[in-house]
């Protein structure tokens, strides 16, 4: 157990791994370790953050597909009664085609009935002109009574 | 449980004597340099403390300088990862202490912790394989365990009782380290009548604060050589039970490994405090 002088080989080895540790050991680990600490604590951050964001969209997605189902609801409302309007249109107009279409028939026999009647009486006359032309052919001249006659076809 | 390379026959004590003798090499009165027949002479080299210190140190640098050197801020590899726990352990420990900036503290610290473990470690090493390996190559004597050698831990605390005085220098000023040493426990005065009591004062003081600045040191390196060379010295004495020893080896061993952290740390946790001390004013 003598002191000699391994006592200061070992101070002199100690300065010199002290010192080495001091220059290329401590510091690059050290400076490892502290920015990773930082970038974990910024990771952690952005990720807080993005998960705000995140909620953020979601609220933001949701309030979208209701503002579009409400419209959707809308349209279909507005086509529901625009058809019904078109349906309703279509039946008025429908109706009043009809009732044109009734009355011009209406009017169209009527007119026809009028031409016919007409000639009918044309006709009638022209029998009952004849018809008398023989009978007074033989009792008087025709053509003295011819006023007679046209005035009586009118009548008729 | 044999010991190679002795004189004489084998008993216990000389096998005890041969584990405890350190690999020497000296220059004796002639100016010849010769080997272990150095006993008393103050010029001589515990070769083998010598070797083992050193090499563990480069053990030490190797290992760390390597992830050093690669350490990255991104993913770490295992043993990256497992270098950053003692590198942050020790920062942390300094930082709880050590309130001052200083860029030497913090290795200083990691240095120690690391390197006196390593050194504790070579404990546990089953005491016959490296001397025995050693005697089979000629080497008569082989002391493993450098922490068991008073001169090994008697050169780190050297080095940090050298720090502590640079610091209070440092911090203090000379008159700081001066005043340190002669004004405290009892400060005494300057005026009136009782200055005829000042230099006798001041002579107690300085006994006391030397004593007390002295015994930093000592107690630094005494407390880790007592621990390891008592550890030591049952390794070697459970080593002479025969098959008994196994079992019995295991519990020490087991028990040891505390041992071998708990005063790598206590090294380094006292040079902390001493130099926190050195640097902050009471």
């Amino acid at each position: 157990m003598d002191i000699n002088m391994t006592l200061i080989g070992q101070t002199i080895a100690m300065i010199v791994f002290v010192w080495f540790c001091m220059k290329f050991i401590w510091p690059p680990i050290l400076n490892a370790l502290e920015e990773r600490q930082q970038q974990i604590e910024e990771g952690l951050a952005a990720a807080d953050k993005s998960q705000e964001k995140l909620v953020e969209a979601q609220a933001q997605a949701d309030e979208i597909v209701n503002e579009a189902r409400q419209q959707a609801t809308g349209i279909l409302d507005q086509a529901h009664a625009r058809a019904n309007e078109i349906v309703a249109d279509g039946k008025d107009a429908g109706v009043k085609e009809r009732e044109r279409q009734l009355s011009a028939a209406k009017a169209e026999i009527e007119q026809e009935a009028n031409k016919a009647r007409e000639e009918l009486r044309g006709q009638v006359s022209a029998i009952a002109i004849a018809s008398a032309e023989k009978i007074l052919k033989r009792e008087i001249d025709g053509k003295a009574h011819d006023d007679i006659l046209g005035k009586l076809a009118q009548e008729l | 449980m044999a010991a190679e390379g002795g004189h004489g026959e084998l008993t216990s004590s000389s096998y005890i004597q041969h584990h405890l003798q350190n690999l020497q090499v000296c220059r004796d009165e002639t100016g010849e340099w010769v080997w272990n027949t150095c006993a008393g002479n103050p010029i001589a080299i515990n070769v083998d403390s010598m070797f083992w210190s050193v090499f563990l140190g480069l053990v030490f640098c190797t290992l760390f300088w390597r992830v050093a050197k690669k350490s990255s801020t991104g993913k770490p590899t295992k043993f990256q990862a497992f270098v950053e726990i003692i590198v942050e352990f020790v920062d942390s420990s300094v930082k709880d202490t050590f309130h001052g900036k200083s860029r030497l503290i913090a290795p200083l610290g990691l240095t120690i912790f690391v390197w006196v473990f390593l050194m504790n470690l070579m404990d546990l090493i089953p005491v016959d394989w490296i001397p025995m390996a050693a005697g089979a190559a000629g080497i008569p004597y082989m002391k493993v365990v450098p922490s068991t050698d008073v001169n090994i831990t008697f050169g780190m605390s050297i080095a940090v009782f050298f720090l502590i005085i640079f610091y209070t220098i440092k911090n203090k000023g000379i008159t700081g380290f001066i005043g340190e040493l002669t004004l405290h426990p009892i400060a005494p005065s300057f005026k009136g009548p009782a200055v005829i009591a000042a230099p006798l004062i001041i002579a107690f003081n300085f006994i006391l604060e030397s004593v007390a600045l002295l015994a930093k040191p000592v107690s630094l390196s005494l407390r880790l050589f007592g621990n390891m060379f008592a550890g030591e010295l049952i390794f070697i004495l459970i080593a002479l039970l025969g098959i008994w020893q196994l079992p019995l080896h295991f519990g020490w061993a087991v028990f040891h490994v505390l041992i071998v952290t708990l005063q790598a740390f206590i090294f380094m946790m006292l040079t902390i405090v001493y130099l926190s001390l050195a640097s902050e004013s009471h």
